[in-house]
């Protein structure tokens, strides 16, 4: 009566994608398919919306800061079809720049709040959300705490606070 | 009593200044003087019994004991709790009104003790008989609808005024089922003084008004803004409300003018409809105790049990709820009245049944009417949302 | 003649008595009806995304109790059952029946708080909340037995928990398997026949199952909505495949099908303690430290496991760069996520049903804020 969810295979996954949309997989390997950052909004609006794969439930939005790049993961869920999926993008190569990458907000309204704390706590800009405002930490905060190059010391933040 | 009071005083001065002899009008104040000392202080004696009976009760409810602290079963909790409001720091908003930030715990007292003047504490014990005492008490009791208004608007506090709102509208809209109510009984004792309907009561009016006695009781525990209608201080949302603001001994007033309010309408309603002071043997005062602390008992029990009411709820129930049923009460008791005159040999039993009979009924009819639908749970499925329904592309290409 | 009237607007401050925590809400009124809500949160942020890449995966254990501060032994199941699939230890199996039985026992605790601040939001003056925390009390005395704290327990390592349970906790557990069918049939009869209630909450708030699914809305607030969805079944961990029980669903949506669900969640996982407690087997609890190390060094990798919390999906990634401490954690909160149909719930409702909609949702703010 209860039916058990199944992991789509990564490799499987991307190789429907690239079918679809040409030219968005960048590469893939047996748990996650890795995805051009143009391309996102495509893909996650072909993915939600294709019966076969039908990803209706966004489980969560998390972003990684590995050093030279950042990497923006999308875990996907699907009641209808019963499976989940991983998928990721790496964005904002090179340090000086501020990452963007598209929101998904006009797909699932779920990754209101989810894509607010990435911008507070990683500072991963995304593009055409409504409300993009820090959400945990106060408006005035200085950095992005949990980049791996933030200074985790209560008095430079202070000290910096009062600069601005 | 206002005469032996006035002869007793008379005697001993001059028993006891044998020079001077004062004026009548002297006399008169200072008779007055003594008798509201003591109803005022017998009320306040009642106010600290009552806080100290609430507070026990209700943890008897919640399956603890309550304060037992201070004295012996925690009978000097209340003192204890007045001695701490004293000390308190007074703090006055600096954008309030002072002047009528001041007075507005006043205003909420005040009237509470002057109902007192006209409640028969035994045949004969009473402070003042006015002959339209039951229009007196009524009239009194609105004010303190004025006093939440002027506590809120002087604390310039946004909050304040929100419940203070509430509490006005809820007072003005529950006057009239309770004023209308009380006109069954008019009709039948041909008096508005409550003198006179103490003695008429051969049978107490609840057993021969119920329609009357329970929108009268619903009405007065929503004028005390007591559960479930306690929407003014909900605690769990606005904080207390229009009392927000308060500290300190006036704070301590408003708290007093709440039990002193509800010990009021326990009286009141033990007045016209339990009997007052009637009894065998022990004399009127103990009887009317005993009734008004069986009213009491029932207000606690009440807060202990129910949830409160939403304003929009309260209010339907008031216009569409209680006001149709004491016009039914009106209807039935004045063609009651009027085949059974007065002076006829077991007149109130004749009123009475017909009143059961005839008026009772509507409380089952207004309750189906104003009862919330309940879900129509055979027609809807029980899922609505279809999990599982398709089966993803990597199964297909399995196949 | 026709009357000018301005909206208000009020700031339900982080002080508040119905809050369920530091959580505030600045809230636009017409007159009773709210027009507008905007939630702001952050004042619990403790920063336990960023403490975890200091200390070793098993003194993260020790973050996670305090993030969702009633539930603590099912975020430490998240976490552990996420650090295991990435070392790939298997665990021992005696100490995956104690850990079972204290999720479910911790779910009927989270539930009882749930729904006894329900109605003490309500008005009810305290009475349904203290027969609750009643009951709740033998709860916490059973974990004090299991690991010598009642609220913050980190009871469970990578491989099983920390410790067996005593002679005593199988007795206490006995009897309050007898004891408690009765007294949620105390409690529900005193409130499910309640007319108030009913017209406080029948209707108030509906969600339609399409809109909770958008919203990424999992738990006892999807199940009212009448999706059948509960990651114990569907995606199952632990020994859950080997025990019966069932998902109970409404399909009102609204705030009265909220409170009665979780009524009858806790009856289900009382039937899950039980048969915990008939397939237990005597055995280790914990792995020797010789296969699993006290300093754990997972392979590189990431990974995501979720499990079906008392408030819905609670996720834990985990990214290891293979050193003794995670290299990123990331929370899926389902508090946090759960908020996001706030706003949406509340327009157009009064003001008295504006604590009782949000006390339907149940969040607690350390897990919103973590």
């Amino acid at each position: 009566m209860y039916k058990i969810m199944n992991e789509w295979n990564g490799k499987t996954l991307g190789k429907e994608i690239n079918n679809q949309i040409a030219d968005s997989v960048v590469d893939s390997d047996n748990d996650s398919v890795f995805i051009d950052s143009q391309k996102i909004y495509e893909v996650m609006k072909f993915l939600k919306e294709t019966s076969g794969f039908s990803f209706d439930l966004l489980s969560s939005i998390t972003a990684v800061d590995y050093i030279d790049h950042f990497e923006v993961v999308y875990h996907l869920k699907s009641l209808i079809t019963l499976s989940k999926a991983t998928i990721k993008t790496k964005v904002g190569f090179g340090r000086q720049n501020q990452p963007e990458i598209d929101s998904v907000y006009s797909l699932w309204k779920g990754a209101d709040f989810q894509e607010r704390e990435a911008f507070d706590l990683m500072g991963i800009h995304f593009n055409n959300h409504p409300n993009l405002k820090r959400i945990l930490l106060w408006d005035g905060f200085p950095g992005h705490p949990l980049r791996k190059d933030f200074v985790t010391n209560s008095q430079s933040i202070i000290e910096e606070e009062n600069e601005n | 009593m206002f005469e032996f009071i006035y002869n007793i005083l008379d005697f001993s001065i001059d028993l006891f200044i044998k020079d001077i002899k004062f004026e009548n009008y002297i006399l008169t104040a200072l008779t007055g003087i003594i008798i509201a000392f003591a109803i005022i202080n017998g009320v306040l004696g009642g106010v600290l019994a009552l806080i100290w009976g609430e507070r026990r009760l209700l943890g008897r409810f919640q399956q603890r004991t309550g304060p037992n602290r201070w004295g012996p079963q925690g009978i000097l909790t209340s003192t204890a709790d007045a001695i701490k409001v004293m000390f308190k720091e007074d703090i006055v908003p600096e954008e309030a009104d002072k002047y009528i930030f001041n007075v507005a715990p006043l205003l909420l007292v005040i009237p509470v003790f002057i109902i007192f003047s006209v409640i028969p504490f035994g045949i004969s014990l009473y402070a003042v008989d006015i002959n339209v005492s039951v229009l007196f008490i009524l009239a009194v009791t609105s004010i303190s609808g004025l006093s939440i208004i002027c506590a809120a608007w002087a604390s310039a506090n946004r909050i304040a005024i929100f419940s203070a709102l509430r509490s006005v509208a809820m007072l003005i809209s529950y006057e009239i089922p309770v004023g209308l109510s009380l006109v069954g009984i008019l009709l039948i004792c041909e008096s508005m003084s409550v003198m006179d309907i103490v003695i008429y009561q051969k049978i107490p009016f609840i057993l021969i008004q119920p329609v009357a006695a329970m929108v009268f009781f619903l009405g007065s525990l929503a004028e005390i803004n007591r559960t479930p209608f306690d929407l003014t201080e909900a605690e769990s949302e606005l904080a207390a409300g229009y009392q927000n603001d308060y500290s300190g001994m006036k704070w301590g007033l408003f708290y007093l003018g709440e039990f002193a309010a509800a010990i009021a309408a326990a009286t009141v309603f033990s007045t016209l409809f339990l009997g007052g002071p009637n009894g065998p043997i022990l004399p009127g005062i103990f009887w009317l105790t005993v009734k008004v602390i069986a009213v009491l008992f029932v207000i606690i029990w009440i807060r202990a049990s129910w949830p409160r009411f939403r304003i929009d709820q309260v209010l339907n129930l008031a216009w569409k709820g209680l006001f149709e049923l004491t016009l039914v009460n009106i209807i039935v008791t004045s063609i009651a009245v009027i085949i059974w005159t007065d002076g006829e040999a077991n007149r109130l039993i004749y009123i009475g049944l017909a009143n059961w009979i005839f008026a009772f009924p509507f409380v089952f009819l207004i309750f189906k009417m104003l009862k919330t639908k309940n879900y129509d749970s055979d027609n809807k499925k029980l899922i609505r949302y279809p999990v599982g329904s398709e089966t993803p592309k990597f199964h297909k290409e399995k196949n | 003649m026709s009357i000018k009237s301005e909206p208000i607007t009020i700031n339900l401050g982080p002080q508040h008595p119905s809050t369920h925590g530091v959580f505030r809400m600045r809230v636009t009124f017409d007159g009773e009806t709210i027009i507008d809500v905007e939630p702001i949160f952050g004042y619990l942020h403790r920063g336990s995304e960023k403490l975890a890449e200091e200390r070793t995966y098993t003194q993260v254990v020790t973050l996670t109790d305090r993030m969702d501060y009633v539930s603590s032994m099912l975020n430490n199941q998240g976490y552990i059952l996420a650090v295991e699939k990435l070392s790939s230890i298997q665990p021992e199996t005696r100490g995956v029946w104690l850990r079972m039985i204290a999720s479910e026992l911790q779910r009927i605790a989270s539930h009882l708080v749930a729904v006894g601040f329900l109605i003490q939001d309500l008005g009810a003056w305290g009475t349904p909340l203290t027969y609750a925390m009643r009951e709740r009390e033998k709860i916490l005395q059973m974990f004090e037995m299991l690991c010598g704290a009642r609220i913050t327990n980190s009871y469970l390592r990578p491989g099983g928990v920390f410790m067996d349970a005593p002679e005593q906790f199988w007795n206490n557990l006995t009897s309050f398997i007898e004891e408690f069918p009765s007294a949620i049939d105390e409690l529900e009869k005193l409130l499910t026949s309640n007319e108030i209630i009913f017209s406080r909450t029948k209707d108030v708030a509906v969600l339609t199952p399409e809109q909770a699914i958008n919203a990424s809305i999992t738990g006892p607030i999807l199940r009212s909505t009448g999706v059948q969805w509960d990651l114990r079944k569907n995606d199952p961990y632990d020994f859950y495949d080997k025990v019966e029980f069932d998902i109970p669903t409404h399909n009102a949506g609204d705030n009265y099908s909220r409170y009665l669900l979780r009524v009858q969640e806790m009856r289900e996982s009382l039937k899950i303690v039980k048969q915990c407690v008939d397939f237990i087997e005597p055995g280790p609890v914990r792995p020797h430290h010789d296969e699993v190390p006290f300093l754990l060094r997972p392979p590189k990798g990431d990974c995501y496991v979720a499990i079906e919390g008392s408030k819905g999906e609670l996720g834990f990634y985990l990214v290891s760069d293979g050193s003794i401490s995670p290299y990123r954690w990331h929370v899926r909160s389902s508090s946090l996520i759960n908020l996001t149909l706030l706003r949406d719930m509340l327009i157009g409702t009064l003001f008295g049903d504006l604590f009782v909609t949000f006390g339907g949702i149940d969040i607690n703010m350390g897990e919103v804020d973590r």
